[in-house]
């Protein structure tokens, strides 16, 4: 057409990093259908009148929540077990995260570390199971209760900050250490009073940020009999009392939103 | 006091001529002060958990654990339970996905509904209320799909539609659905929104300003936050299975109540091996979307 004003130059048709693009969107796909196709999905009893029907009732026993004065203690109990565990888990986690971190990392450079593949390789098994199974694997040995759940938190968690605590110290800076070093000072002084304190708000934060975490955890892990609100909830809920489960499911909730919000605040506030 | 001080003093201008380091550590009292009210206060967290070690190491409970433990070794490696594992692995992987693909669904219509970037109203000031408050309403559903943990989702729904991979895909689609959208609209708000803004300016749909302003600007963001949701699904969806939602954490489960350790070992080994691959998939993914 005459009149036109000169073309704009065309920008790329994509950026580079997405040229498979396609591929991955095919494969994708792919997956997502044969997931769908290969699950033998009960859609068909999901929405059916019958299946909301029986959704309409499970709910509608929900109301009202039990909140006889006994029963309240009861919850306020598994509420507090919830929180110790969190916390006891989270202490043990880091004091034996703080130890395997110690051989996991390399603290100067011409250090051999020659512990810090297989104590890194102990430290992904510990993370890679979820507490969950740790649960349930410890349950055998310690028995139905709240302890096996602190344990089973306790073990996952100081796979999760044995490694962060690891990269931390990698990354401090080496300034401090390599002084006391060339005065000769030992290697558990140089940790203590150079690498330590610089590394500690760091620390301190990674473990805040996973106790944050566990308090979720905690909350439920009682489904296989770890103890806590969950051991409530799995308790009542499978003798069918859904008054009570209404009242636990609250409880959980109500913590949950708890931690959220005082973490929601606290981060907004250091960020100030 | 005088005679360490002279010897410390000696020493140190022998050297260098810095002042004399204290022998002791000086912030001592105040070190073992924190410490002791540390163990005051673990007291009663070891009394609410029922902390108490010496039970693993009692002479009943020492014999089950090393049973148990002992039975770890060899793996179960029958052919018809090494199908039988693939298959579970597969489902465990196929529950994640589909719960994903459905907890997008879910997301995406709610977080365009939450986006403040995208009001109108918003332009010449402030939101008008009706907006607000929608978009407010929005948010709290979010917050209620992901605050209940998916095991509870899951537990819920094994008692609606009964045992097997519907309650876990459900409970990852709705858990999964309220995280996306929230995290998806923090992440399009927390952008440059001035090409946004002058589209729907000029007179461009929210749609048209979503897709040609908003999204192209953090897709690479939404999708590799996406890609680490679905690495996190699969963990979840083997946990899923202990409440009966089907795949290897259901096998798990039982080969754990029937104290049948070599199984126990095969599918630990196999659920690890599945993680680390979704890991390594999921960190070269992220990679190539920079």
């Amino acid at each position: 057409m005459p009149g036109q004003p000169p073309a704009t130059p065309v920008p790329p048709h994509q950026p580079p990093a997405l040229s498979g693009g396609r591929w991955l969107a095919a494969a994708l796909l792919g997956l997502v259908l044969a997931s769908f196709w290969s699950l033998d999905l009960q859609w068909a009893q999901f929405f059916s009148l019958d299946a909301a029907r029986s959704m309409g009732r499970f709910l509608g026993e929900f109301f009202p929540p039990d909140t006889s004065p006994g029963f309240l203690r009861q919850v306020a109990q598994g509420l507090a077990e919830t929180l110790a565990m969190s916390a006891l888990g989270t202490l043990l986690a880091a004091i034996a995260g703080l130890a395997l971190s110690l051989p996991a990392s390399r603290l100067h450079a011409g250090e051999r570390a020659w512990a810090r593949a297989p104590t890194r390789a102990l430290l992904n098994l510990l993370r890679a199971v979820p507490e969950l199974v740790w649960a349930g694997l410890l349950l055998i040995a310690a028995g139905l209760g709240p302890f096996a759940g602190t344990l089973a938190l306790a073990v996952h968690t100081t796979g999760v900050l044995g490694r962060l605590y690891a990269e931390t110290l990698e990354n401090a800076p080496p300034g401090p250490g390599a002084a006391l070093r060339a005065q000769g000072v030992g290697k558990g002084l140089v940790f203590l009073y150079a690498t330590l304190p610089q590394v500690l708000p760091q620390l301190l934060s990674y473990t805040l940020y996973r106790w944050e975490n566990n308090i979720r955890a905690a909350a439920v892990l009682g489904v296989v009999g770890a103890g806590g609100l969950g051991q409530l909830l799995a308790f009542h809920m499978g003798l069918f009392h859904m008054a009570k489960t209404a009242t636990v499911l609250g409880a959980m909730l109500l913590l949950v939103a708890l931690v959220d919000g005082i973490s929601h605040a606290s981060r907004r506030w250091l960020m100030r | 006091m005088a005679k360490p001080m002279a010897h410390t003093m000696a020493h140190t201008t022998a050297s260098t001529s810095l002042p004399a380091a204290p022998q002791h550590d000086p912030a001592w009292l105040g070190r073992v002060a924190w410490l002791s009210l540390a163990v005051v206060l673990l007291w009663p967290l070891g009394l609410a958990t029922e902390f108490r070690p010496w039970v693993l190491f009692e002479a009943g409970s020492l014999k089950v654990t090393g049973r148990f433990l002992a039975s770890f070794l060899p793996p179960a490696v029958a052919p018809d339970f090494l199908l039988l594992v693939a298959r579970e692995a597969w489902r465990t992987v196929a529950i994640a996905t589909a719960g994903m693909a459905l907890a997008f669904c879910i997301a995406l219509p709610l977080t365009l509904l939450s986006v403040r970037a995208l009001s109108v109203s918003a332009l010449a000031g402030r939101m008008a209320p009706g907006p607000f408050w929608l978009r407010q309403v929005t948010r709290w559903v979010l917050i209620l799909l992901r605050s209940v943990p998916e095991l509870v989702w899951a537990l819920v729904f094994v008692r609606v539609v009964g045992l097997g991979p519907t309650a876990g895909v459900l409970a990852i689609a709705l858990t999964y659905g309220g995280m996306l959208g929230k995290v998806y609209a923090e992440i399009l708000e927390s952008g440059e929104l001035h090409a946004t803004q002058t589209l729907l300016r000029n007179g461009c749909s929210r749609l048209q300003a979503f897709a040609h302003g908003l999204l192209p600007q953090n897709a690479g963001e939404l999708t590799s936050y996406t890609v680490y949701r679905w690495e996190c699904a699969i963990r979840s969806s083997v946990v899923l299975g202990f409440v009966g939602a089907g795949g290897l954490g259901q096998q798990m489960d039982s080969a754990m109540k029937m104290f049948n350790g070599g199984e126990v070992a095969t599918l630990l080994l196999v659920f690890v091996a599945l993680v680390a691959l979704a890991d390594r998939i999921s960190a070269g993914l992220r990679r190539a979307l920079g």
